[in-house]
């Protein structure tokens, strides 16, 4: 069996586990919303202040239900015996691994990238940015999950990880919320936003192909 | 081939291996060779490290010391050749508790390699008959009786063609009759040349097929004694 054949096998039995366990994908995605419909309730609905701070609000959101989906990425796996298997595969690791990280973005990257708009509807973000917030979404979420995935790997045998995960993320997730609010903000203002989004889609490049072998080895020592 | 006459190439040679675990030695100096149609029994009393010394034979943990060679190579020198030799079935059964027993058949023979495997097809609704699950392909595997879903995972012995098994506690939480397939199972591997290494507690039932016999325990016998 070629690699490339056990890797559509491997993400399409995550992607079958997802639609048995929907409420593992949907529930980080609903408490994005809450979270979302919560600041216009606390700041005042005031579309001037809600459009000035929702780049910020949807990207944190976003950050914070990354996190929420760590959890999913490995942790069933490693406690039914099933990522044994995986190391035990003749295929590399980090290829087999690289299959879990895209199934992880295609429950929650992918859905942000779709609900954008509806998010930017709520904060009533201008126009202009509507685009550049599903365009930032979509270049930036590839490297939140491929990182969720170090995070994920390393901490599993941990009773009580998630709070670990979640210190050695975020400052991982700084860069990329720094240049994806700053391209929202940029097309809210009509100006230019290929810079940032260019610098988005280079660190996701970076990441999606690098992480792989960090997660690998990841998995390794935490199977081990 | 070339070497009729000379004794056959040791399929899996363990040379002086130790485990140490938080100071702690379970087991030093264990060395053995595995070669074609042996079964071996690694006995010892819990916590003794047969479940350590099995991750080792398997790859998914170093040894302290010594050497792991599969037909005279270090088996951390092609990992991927010794893994496609290899069939290991650990503690962890590996079995999804949200899939049907069907699926789960399914999938664990995509994932061993069978590039021909079809949903629902009729290897897999044979290999639940001859486990004896069928009537039971639609449940969810989660909630099978233990003993079950132990079937489940086991179905891996029928489609693998490894040649080269590490089973840990492959008997635990099977009834009378599921012994007994298995022990079929494992009769029909040995006699096509294949070899076994496992730990059970299972000594009278094994007998029928002559096991090697490896015990684990005496570095701590010794330790308590010269307390």
């Amino acid at each position: 069996m070629t690699a490339l054949q056990l890797w559509r096998s491997v993400l399409s039995k995550d992607l079958r586990l997802a639609a048995r366990r929907r409420s593992d994908a949907i529930n980080p995605l609903i408490f994005l919303l809450m979270v979302i419909t919560l600041f216009p309730l606390g700041v005042g609905p005031g579309p001037d202040i809600l459009a000035r701070i929702a780049p910020g609000i949807i990207w944190v959101a976003a950050l914070l239900a990354t996190l929420l989906g760590v959890d999913r990425i490995f942790k069933d796996d490693y406690a039914d015996g099933s990522l044994e298997q995986l190391c035990l595969l003749p295929q590399p690791l980090a290829f087999t691994v690289s299959a879990k990280m895209v199934s992880h973005w295609l429950l929650s990257g992918l859905p942000l990238v779709i609900l954008s708009p509806l998010l930017a509807l709520l904060l009533s973000l201008p126009g202009d940015a509507y685009a550049a917030l599903s365009a930032s979404l979509l270049l930036g979420t590839p490297a939140l999950s491929a990182l969720a995935a170090i995070g994920a790997s390393l901490t599993l045998p941990l009773q009580r990880g998630s709070a670990l995960v979640s210190l050695i993320l975020l400052p991982l997730f700084i860069p990329i919320l720094i240049f994806a609010t700053s391209a929202v903000e940029s097309a809210g203002m009509g100006m230019a936003v290929h810079g940032q989004l260019a610098i988005l889609a280079a660190i996701s490049v970076l990441t999606v192909t690098l992480a792989p072998l960090a997660v690998a080895a990841g998995v390794r020592m935490s199977v081990n | 081939m070339k070497h009729k006459t000379t004794e056959p190439l040791p399929r899996l040679k363990a040379h002086e291996l130790s485990s140490v675990r938080g100071g702690r030695t379970l087991f030093e100096q264990v060395s053995f060779e595995v070669h074609a149609g042996e079964l071996w029994q690694i006995t010892g009393a819990n916590g003794a490290g047969k479940s350590t010394l099995l991750r080792m034979l398997a790859g998914l943990m170093p040894s302290s010391t010594g050497r792991i060679e599969f037909n005279n190579h270090s088996i951390q020198y092609d990992r991927s050749a010794y893994h496609q030799q290899l069939l290991f079935i650990g503690h962890k059964p590996a079995v999804k508790a949200e899939l049907t027993a069907l699926e789960n058949v399914y999938w664990q023979r995509r994932l061993s390699g069978d590039t021909g495997a079809r949903q629902d097809s009729m290897d897999d609704w044979r290999l639940l008959e001859t486990i004896g699950l069928l009537g039971l392909e639609d449940e969810m595997t989660g909630r099978l009786s233990a003993g079950q879903q132990r079937r489940v995972a086991l179905t891996r012995l029928w489609h693998s063609q490894a040649p080269l098994w590490i089973l840990d506690e492959p008997f635990t939480a099977l009834d009378v009759k599921g012994i007994a397939l298995l022990e079929q199972r494992f009769n029909e591997h040995l006699a096509k040349g294949g070899s076994i290494v496992m730990t059970s507690h299972q000594a009278l039932s094994l007998a029928s097929l002559n096991p090697q016999q490896l015990h684990l325990g005496e570095v701590y016998a010794n330790a308590m004694g010269a307390v």
